[in-house]
C-alpha cells in the first residue's frame, strides 16, 4: 500500500517585546534564576495582569503579514492546570476568540509552489522552567521566562512531507524575523515547533489518527522527527496495529520519538474567559498604522527581484530567505547600480555565501559590507578586474585588507589593458609557440585557445581577455 | 471619643486636640481589651500602628492638612499590606507576610490614615457568617451568641464595637452589606471597577469589589474619596474623572423616586425585618421621597447563577495556592502530586474546598455550556432587569438580609440555607451596581437590621445622599452595644 503523510505545525514564537506580556519584568534571556520575576510573574496573592500593547501590536503585524483576519475583539482565556513552573495554576491564552485567524503562507519545494493555510495565531504567556539537574532530589523553579509573550501559530494539516514541513517552518521563521516580531533564536527557545503527524493510504479522504511531536527546536530535528514518526506509524499500521492519539517527544540522540502521554492522560483545561482582562478591542486606525509601517514582505520582494532584475526563482528565493541577506542585496544593488543586480546576486550566492558557510557566520557579521561588495562589482563592470582577479580581490576584502582599489593596487590585480604591453607579451608567446601557430594556420581552432591561455598565463592573468583575443587574431591573421 | 464620626476626628486632629499617636493608642487599648472576646482582628501590631501614627503626626507637623491624615482604620485581611501578615482567613496563608501594598491600602497610606490591623474574615471571603475563618469565628458585638455576618465580619464587628472608627471590606455577593446589616453599621459596595482590585486577594474576580465600612454613610463617603479611583495595574478598573462622594450628601430627599422591587418583599423575608424596612420606607416618605413598585423578575435566579460563576472563578483563582512558592506546604510528601494534594487538603477549609469543587465541575468539559455559559446569560438578564427598573426609579430600596443575625452554628452545616442569607445582595454584584446597607432598627432581641439601597452604575453619590439624609433623621447608626460603651 502507498501511504501519505499529513502534517500540521504549531509554532510558538517568542515575541520581541522588552517586557513580559502581563507584567513589567524584562524578557531578556539568560539572567540569574528568578531575577526577572516580579510579583505578577510569581503570582503573589492579589496581583493582576495588565496586557502589554507591544505584544498585541506584534500579533497584528503577523496577521497582516499572512493576509489573515484580525479579530477586532479577541479574548484571553485561562487554561487551568497544575505544574510547579506555572505560577498561577493557569496559563493566560486565547481559545475561542484568538487575535488572528485564517491566514496563509506560500512555500516552495523543488520548484513547486504550495500554499499552507494558517488556522489561527493567538497570544499567550510562557511558563517558567523546571530545573531538574541542579538540585539533588529536588526540582528548582526559575520563573524568569514565566509571562514571556508568545504567539502560537497553528497551521492546517496542509503539509504532505517533512520537506514541506521544514519549508513551511523556514518560511515562517523567515517571516517572523523579517517583520521583527520574533528574534528567531531556536537555541534559546524563541521559535519552537510542535508537529502533528498522521498517515493515511493514498487516496483516502479521512485523516489518520495523529500524534503530536512536542518542542522541536531545529529544522533538522523537525525533519528527522517527522520522518521517523511517519515511518513508525506506517510500520505500525502495516503490522496490523493501531495508532493512538498521543503526545510524543523526539530524542535527537536516538533519532526516535517516544510516548509522553496518551489521549487518556490529557488534561481537562477548563478554559474560561479570564475575568481579570477585558476583551481586547482593536482600534481600526491602530491596525491601519501598523499596516502602513509594514516592510516589504519576503514573497513580494522575491517576486520583485524576479520581475525587475530578471533573477531566477531559485536566486530570488535564496536572497529573500533572510531579511539581513535581502537587505545586504538591495543595499549593494543601490550602490552598484540596478544594471548590476544580477552580478550582485551571483556574488552573494557564490563567494559571499560560500565564505559565510565555511565560517558559519551570519551576513551581518561578515567582514564585507554592501559598500565594499558594490565597489568590487563596479571594478568588474568597468573592466578593471577580470572575473578571476575579482575573486582574488574578494579574498582581500574578506581578509580585511582595505578598500577594493587599495587591494587591487597592493596585490597588483589590475587588468592589463595597455595594448602595447599586451602586444609585447603576444609577440613573445607567438615566438615561443611556433607549433601552435602552425596548427592554427592549418585550421585547428583549438590552437587559438591554447595561445590565449599562454598569453593570460604570461600576464599572470591580468591581461584583458577581450584585448588578447583581438590582438592575437590580428597577428595571426596578418 | 470612640463614637466620633470621621469628620469629628478629622477636626480634632486638625485642631491638635489629639495627636494621631494618641488616637491610635486609644483604639489599640480598646482592641486589647475587647478583641479577645470578639475575635474581630487576626493581626494587631501596636508598634507598626504607632509608627504609622507617628508618620502622620510628622506629616501634619510639616504642614500637611489632608482631612483623613492620622485617622485610624482597620483593614480586612484580604488586602495585601506590606510587611503585615495577610492571611485571607486561611491556614493556606497563615504564614504569608505580604511584600507589597494593595492599591487601596497605598491610597489610605498616602492619605495618612493609620492601620489598626487586619480584620478577621471568612476564609478567602467565602461565607456569610465568619464561621469559615481558620482563625476562629467572629462574635457579633450586639449579641455574642450571634454571627456578625460575612465575609467582612471582622471589619463589621470591629466598627460596631468601635474598635476602629472605620474599616475596609470587600463584597463579592454581599460581603460588605450583609455584615454591615447584621452588625448595625453602614457599608457601601461601589460600582464594579471603581476601587482597584490590585492587591486584594481574588475570590471571584468579576464580582469582587472593595468598599468602606463605618458607622455612617457620611463616613463612607469620606472613605470613598480616598479609596476610589483608576488604577493602571487593574485592567478592570474604570478610567473616570475623580469624584467627590460627599458632594450630594446635603441634598434633600424631596422628589427622589425609590423603587421597591416586589421580589424583595416576598416569601422568605422575616416579619421583623419586613417591619423595620417598612419603617425606613415611612421615614423616607416623610423626607419627601416617592415610592414606586418595580420588578426584578430574574432575581430568584441570582443565587444559583452566583453559585456557578463565583466558584468557577474561585476554582481558578485559588489554584496559585499550591505550596510551591509561598504559604502553607505539607510537611511530608512522596512526590509532586502528593505535595499538591496534601497541601491543599490541609491548607483549605471545608467551604473553600466545596466551592473549588463546584467551580471545577461547572468549568469541566461537557458541563461548561450547561452551567457556566448559561449562568453568564442569566447574569446579563439580571443586569437588564435592573436597567429596566432604573427607568422607573432613582434608587431601589429593600432588605439587606432576610433575617437579623442568626446564631453561630445555626446554618454552619447547611450551605444552602447559608447561601440564601445573601439572596438580596447577590444580584447587585452580578449586575456590577453600587449598593449599600445602613442600619434601620433592631429585632425584638436587640440584633441590628439593615436596609439596602441599590443604585444605577456610578450612582454612589446619590446612594450616599439618600442614606445620609435618612441618618440625619434617625440615630440607629450612632448606637453602640450596651456592654461595650
Amino acid at each position: 500500500m502507498k501511504w501519505e503523510t499529513v502534517i500540521g505545525l504549531e509554532v510558538h514564537t517568542q515575541l520581541t517585546t522588552h517586557s513580559k506580556v502581563f507584567s513589567g519584568s524584562s524578557t531578556a534571556f539568560g539572567a540569574e534564576p528568578n531575577t526577572q520575576a516580579s510579583a505578577v510573574d510569581i503570582a503573589l496573592p492579589g496581583v493582576l495582569p495588565v496586557l502589554n500593547k507591544g505584544a498585541v501590536e506584534r500579533a497584528i503585524k503577523f496577521g497582516l503579514a499572512v493576509g489573515a483576519t484580525i479579530n477586532r475583539v479577541n479574548i484571553f482565556d485561562r487554561k487551568n492546570y497544575f505544574y510547579p513552573d506555572l505560577p498561577k495554576g493557569y496559563q493566560i491564552s486565547q481559545l475561542a476568540k484568538p487575535i488572528v485567524e485564517f491566514g496563509s503562507l506560500k512555500i516552495n519545494v523543488d520548484g513547486e509552489e504550495k500554499t499552507i493555510r494558517i488556522t489561527r495565531a493567538h497570544m499567550e504567556e510562557d511558563a517558567g522552567k523546571s530545573l531538574h539537574e541542579d538540585f539533588h532530589g529536588m526540582t528548582g523553579i526559575d520563573l524568569n521566562r514565566a509571562g514571556t509573550p508568545l504567539l502560537e501559530i497553528v497551521s492546517e494539516p496542509d503539509m504532505r512531507s517533512s520537506a514541506e514541513a521544514v519549508a513551511y517552518a523556514r518560511a515562517l521563521h523567515n517571516l517572523v524575523t523579517w517583520i521583527g516580531i520574533c528574534d528567531g533564536n531556536m537555541q534559546e527557545g524563541s521559535f519552537r515547533v510542535d508537529a502533528n503527524v498522521s498517515v493515511r493510504p493514498v487516496g483516502q479522504a479521512e485523516f489518520g489518527t495523529r500524534r503530536e511531536i512536542k518542542n522541536l527546536n531545529s529544522f533538522r530535528f523537525l525533519q528527522q522527527a517527522i520522518d521517523y514518526e511517519a515511518r513508525w506509524q506506517i510500520e505500525t499500521l502495516e503490522d496490523g496495529g493501531r495508532v493512538q492519539q498521543a503526545t510524543v517527544l523526539f530524542d535527537p540522540e536516538t533519532g526516535e520519538t517516544r510516548m509522553m502521554r496518551s489521549k487518556e492522560d490529557a488534561h481537562d483545561y477548563r478554559y474560561f474567559p479570564d475575568p481579570d482582562l477585558l476583551p481586547v478591542k482593536l482600534d481600526e486606525s491602530w491596525i491601519e498604522s501598523i499596516r502602513a509601517a509594514m516592510p516589504e514582505l519576503p514573497q513580494a520582494m522575491r517576486e520583485r527581484f524576479q520581475r525587475e532584475y530578471g533573477l531566477s526563482v531559485y536566486d530570488a528565493t535564496s536572497l529573500t530567505s533572510q531579511l539581513d541577506a535581502a537587505r545586504f542585496f538591495t543595499d549593494t544593488v543601490s550602490l552598484a547600480g540596478e544594471a548590476q543586480a544580477k552580478l550582485v546576486a551571483n556574488w552573494m550566492l557564490g563567494e559571499v555565501s560560500a565564505n559565510l558557510n565555511r565560517e558559519e557566520k551570519n551576513i551581518v557579521d561578515a567582514p564585507i559590507t554592501p559598500g565594499l561588495l558594490a565597489d568590487l562589482i563596479k571594478r568588474i563592470a568597468d573592466g578593471t578586474l577580470s572575473g578571476k582577479l575579482a575573486k582574488q580581490a574578494f579574498e582581500g576584502l574578506w581578509a580585511g585588507e582595505g578598500g577594493v582599489d587599495a587591494i587591487i593596487e597592493a596585490r597588483g590585480l589590475k587588468q592589463m589593458s595597455d595594448s602595447g604591453a599586451i602586444e609585447k607579451i603576444v609577440d613573445e608567446v607567438l615566438a615561443a609557440n611556433q607549433k601552435s601557430v602552425e596548427e592554427f594556420r592549418a585550421g585547428k581552432e583549438k590552437a587559438f585557445n591554447a595561445l590565449v591561455g599562454q598569453v593570460m598565463k604570461a600576464s599572470k592573468g591580468k591581461a584583458n581577455p577581450a584585448q588578447v583575443n583581438e590582438i592575437l587574431k590580428k597577428k595571426l591573421g596578418g | 471619643m470612640i463614637n466620633s464620626s470621621l469628620k469629628a476626628l478629622s477636626a480634632m486632629l486638625a485642631d491638635k486636640k489629639i495627636s494621631a499617636v494618641e488616637l491610635a493608642a486609644q483604639y489599640l487599648d480598646r482592641i486589647d481589651a475587647l478583641n479577645p472576646r470578639l475575635n474581630a482582628f487576626i493581626t494587631v501590631d501596636r508598634e507598626k500602628t504607632l509608627a504609622e501614627a507617628r508618620t502622620a503626626d510628622t506629616r501634619r507637623a510639616a504642614g500637611e492638612d489632608s482631612n483623613m491624615l492620622g485617622i485610624p482604620i482597620a483593614h480586612k485581611d484580604i488586602f495585601c499590606t506590606d510587611g503585615w501578615l495577610t492571611t485571607c482567613g486561611s491556614k493556606m496563608l497563615g504564614n504569608f507576610v505580604a511584600p507589597y501594598d494593595a492599591t487601596v491600602i497605598s491610597k489610605f497610606k498616602q492619605a495618612g490614615m493609620v492601620s489598626l490591623g487586619k480584620t478577621n474574615m471568612d476564609e478567602f471571603a467565602m461565607g456569610s457568617s465568619n464561621e469559615t475563618s481558620y482563625f476562629g469565628a467572629v462574635k457579633n458585638p450586639w449579641d455574642e451568641k450571634a454571627v456578625p455576618g460575612g465575609s467582612s465580619g471582622g471589619s463589621a464587628a470591629a466598627v460596631a464595637a468601635r474598635l476602629a472608627p472605620a474599616a475596609t471590606g470587600t463584597d463579592t455577593g454581599g460581603s460588605i452589606r450583609q455584615p454591615a446589616a447584621l452588625c448595625g453599621i453602614s457599608g457601601l459596595k461601589p460600582t464594579y471597577g471603581i476601587c482597584s482590585r490590585y492587591g486584594m486577594i481574588a475570590f471571584a474576580s468579576s464580582l469582587d469589589q472593595a468598599g468602606p465600612m463605618a458607622p455612617s454613610s457620611e463616613d463612607c463617603a469620606l472613605l470613598m474619596n480616598v479609596m476610589a479611583g483608576f488604577d493602571a495595574r487593574d485592567s478592570t478598573s474604570l478610567e473616570r474623572e475623580k469624584e467627590d462622594y460627599t458632594r450630594d450628601l446635603e441634598k434633600p430627599l424631596a422628589g427622589l423616586k425609590i423603587g421597591l422591587p416586589k421580589e424583595f418583599f416576598a416569601e422568605g423575608l422575616s416579619a421583623e425585618v419586613a417591619q423595620k424596612i417598612d419603617g425606613a420606607i415611612a421615614e423616607c416618605k416623610k423626607l419627601g421621597a416617592q415610592m414606586v413598585e418595580v420588578s426584578l423578575p430574574n432575581m430568584g435566579l441570582s443565587v444559583p447563577v452566583y453559585y456557578v460563576l463565583a466558584p468557577a472563578e474561585a476554582s481558578s483563582n485559588l489554584s496559585r495556592f499550591d505550596g510551591v512558592r509561598y504559604g502553607h506546604r505539607t510537611a511530608e510528601y512522596r512526590d509532586l502530586l502528593d505535595m499538591y494534594e496534601k497541601t491543599r487538603a490541609e491548607g483549605f477549609g471545608a467551604e473553600v474546598k466545596r466551592r473549588i469543587m463546584i467551580g471545577t465541575y461547572v468549568l469541566s468539559h461537557g458541563y461548561y455550556d450547561a452551567y457556566y455559559l448559561q449562568a453568564q446569560k442569566i447574569r446579563r438578564l439580571i443586569a437588564a432587569d435592573f436597567a429596566a427598573a432604573f427607568k422607573q426609579c432613582d434608587v431601589i430600596l429593600g432588605p439587606t438580609s432576610p433575617t437579623p443575625a442568626f446564631n453561630a452554628g445555626e446554618k454552619a452545616s447547611d450551605p444552602v440555607a447559608m447561601y440564601l442569607s445573601d439572596i438580596y445582595t447577590i444580584a447587585v454584584n452580578l449586575a456590577g451596581l453600587p449598593g449599600m446597607s445602613i442600619p434601620c432598627g433592631f429585632s425584638n432581641d436587640g440584633r441590628p437590621i439593615g436596609v439596602q439601597l441599590i443604585g444605577d452604575l456610578f450612582s454612589e453619590a446619590r446612594l450616599l445622599n439618600a442614606a445620609h439624609q435618612y441618618q440625619l433623621n434617625t440615630d440607629w447608626h450612632t448606637r453602640i452595644p450596651e456592654g461595650l460603651k
